[in-house]
């Protein structure tokens, strides 16, 4: 059987030609069992389900009982951050690159204000001609746009900055990635209305949340691709995803798209809030801090086959993934089955849209032996996904935020699938 | 500043504009109403480095123990040691081995951040609870704790911009980059 099958890289990597005939699925579906599962004896009937009428229309859909396990992770409440927190979503079940919003990841830090859109207002101020105050009825009213982007929070993949590999899955490790259609006005047709003055060079950002969180935004930004997002995939945004309204800076980390979005203030120098200062901020090796890391990095990772999953058997298999870059859109994504020594070219099966997921797959045989898979992302700005050992090189072992390197799964030989650092 | 009936008239001429004309002369739609800045005094919360938005009012480390010892304590323990690793408000080194212990004292930058996020998101179970005289007291409290201030420093919207912070030399801003 191997015989047959087109090498495009080392220890199993195959041609997109074999998928593509074959129509696999993803983990489980293995080649050699669906092609030669022939007679077995088996006569099909028609289900129980196709003789009964089944319940009618519902106000507001569900997903299926059998996919109840597709849940958000969240950790254990802290009594003493009452609402703080986070929830990661379960990348290891979802396909395409839209994240559904009920499955969108969470950080809160003072838990979901219950705001009632009718009293909640908009307020531009600061270095503006005229201070102005926006109804979220009034906001509808405005011309907006539709974009799909990626959204990530900077403290993604953290923990493999530590010395040992933890025993995580992708969602436990890399959930607190996402991407959506966000829907709303940009803030340049808002800044239009307000008119700026000149010694303005940075947009303060609070929401209406407990913690009030704040974060500057550089003008010229606001001023490129920044939006008031309204609606999350087609519906008002979401109360965790800051209703009625957030900020939206796309590609910059997620802290910085402001959620419960209330006031917008102008000002000549950054307003050093706590979250751009003792939060957010990347220590170097040299013990300086690196402040106003914006973008995300060149980042893709496998989310299946992933860690805590296991092969149950030799043959072949759908390698899948998502890629993302803040500098622009995903050029290639590249895997690899022997810990980094030889790469092929994953299939894009997406459109390749600026700083959105792109989902990536390659057909792998395994033959039962040690193997390491990996990806990694190319960007439009010809940005390469780094390894681990060449980013902490770079950025030492004390900084927290914005991990992209590679992340390498590795399998033993009876199939499990463990985060690894190689 | 529009009247009701001037705002349903501007309402009425932005709506017929959005109906008749394509593309980007939609974007005449003006719906912003206009606000002063006095208005905004209760609301706008932005307590700057460089001294803009702070309160008038004023506090002492001496004035701020026992507002501390009431509202902070059970979270950052009498003297800010702290309960875990993320309350604790006192002592570190950025130049210690390993991951140095990163605190108001050893890390923060600014002082203004500690008024600025004590007004906004302190203390976390009733935030913006405390009076303006009560975050001044606090934040000397928070400073004398990492001997930053003395006890007696009286803290008010002159005083505290020009508290030199020990790691103030301690970041680069990257923000030209992007």
């Amino acid at each position: 059987m191997s015989d047959k099958l087109d090498k495009v890289a080392g220890n199993g990597l195959i041609n997109r030609r074999h998928l593509l005939k074959v129509g696999l699925g993803g983990l489980g579906s293995a080649l050699a069992t669906n092609a030669l599962s022939a007679d077995t004896g088996l006569k099909l009937q028609i289900p129980q389900w196709s003789q009964q009428p089944g319940p009618g229309t519902s106000a507001y859909g569900s997903p299926s009982p059998f996919t109840a396990q597709i849940q958000r992770m969240a950790g254990t409440p802290d009594p003493i951050y009452p609402g703080g927190g986070a929830s990661r979503s379960p990348l290891q079940h979802l396909q395409g690159t839209i994240t559904p919003n009920s499955l969108h990841f969470e950080r809160h830090h003072s838990g979901v204000p219950a705001i009632d859109p009718a009293q909640h207002k908009l307020v531009i101020n600061g270095l503006v001609d005229q201070p102005l105050m926006f109804s979220y009825e009034d906001l509808l009213k405005y011309p907006m746009v539709s974009k799909t982007y990626f959204l990530e929070c900077s403290g993604n993949s953290g923990t493999l900055f530590g010395d040992t590999a933890v025993d995580g899955s992708v969602q436990s490790m890399h959930g607190l990635v996402s991407c959506a259609q966000w829907t709303g006005i940009l803030l340049s047709t808002l800044l239009d209305e307000t008119g700026v003055k000149a010694q303005a060079k940075w947009i303060a950002a609070v929401g209406a949340d407990g913690a009030s969180m704040g974060r500057s935004v550089p003008l010229d930004k606001a001023l490129d691709d920044v939006m008031i997002a309204l609606y999350q995939n087609g519906e008002p945004i979401r109360p965790e995803q800051g209703y009625p309204m957030r900020l939206f800076v796309p590609g910059w980390e997620g802290n910085i798209s402001v959620k419960w979005l209330t006031q917008l203030k102008l000002t000549s120098q950054a307003s050093q809030f706590r979250d751009e200062t003792s939060k957010y901020t990347d220590t170097m090796a040299d013990r300086r801090s690196l402040q106003f890391t914006f973008p995300m990095g060149a980042k893709s990772l496998i989310t299946s086959p992933s860690g805590q999953m296991s092969l149950p058997q030799k043959g072949v298999y759908k390698v899948t993934g998502i890629a993302w870059s803040g500098a622009g859109s995903i050029r290639k994504v590249e895997v690899s089955a022997d810990g980094g020594r030889s790469w092929a070219d994953a299939i894009i099966e997406s459109p390749q849209s600026d700083k959105a997921l792109v989902r990536f797959s390659i057909p792998w045989q395994w033959d039962g032996s040690n193997a390491v898979l990996q990806s990694r992302a190319t960007d439009s700005a010809g940005n390469i996904q780094p390894s681990r050992d060449a980013l902490l090189a770079e950025r030492g072992l004390i900084s927290f935020y914005h991990y992209h390197g590679v992340q390498s799964w590795g399998i033993n030989s009876a199939g499990e699938i463990k985060n690894v650092y190689a | 500043m529009y009247t009701p009936k001037a705002f349903k008239f501007a309402f009425l001429l932005a709506s017929t504009v959005l109906l008749l004309l394509p593309g980007s002369q939609a974007q005449t739609v003006k719906f912003g109403q206009a606000i002063s800045e006095s208005q905004l005094s209760d609301f706008d919360l932005i307590a700057g480095p460089d001294g803009s938005g702070f309160p008038s009012g004023s506090g002492t480390a001496v004035t701020g123990k026992a507002v501390f010892e009431l509202k902070c304590a059970a979270c950052h323990a009498t003297n800010g040691e702290g309960v875990s690793g993320n309350t604790r408000l006192v002592g570190g080194d950025m130049h210690s081995a390993g991951n140095p212990l990163r605190t108001v004292g050893s890390y923060w930058p600014h002082a203004s951040t500690v008024f600025d996020f004590i007004r906004r998101a302190m203390p976390a179970n009733a935030p913006k609870s405390l009076s303006n005289e009560e975050v001044y007291q606090v934040t000397a409290y928070v400073l004398f704790l990492n001997n930053i201030i003395e006890e007696n420093t009286v803290l008010n919207k002159e005083s505290l911009t020009q508290i030199q912070m020990p790691n103030k030399d301690g970041f680069v801003d990257l923000s030209h980059l992007h």
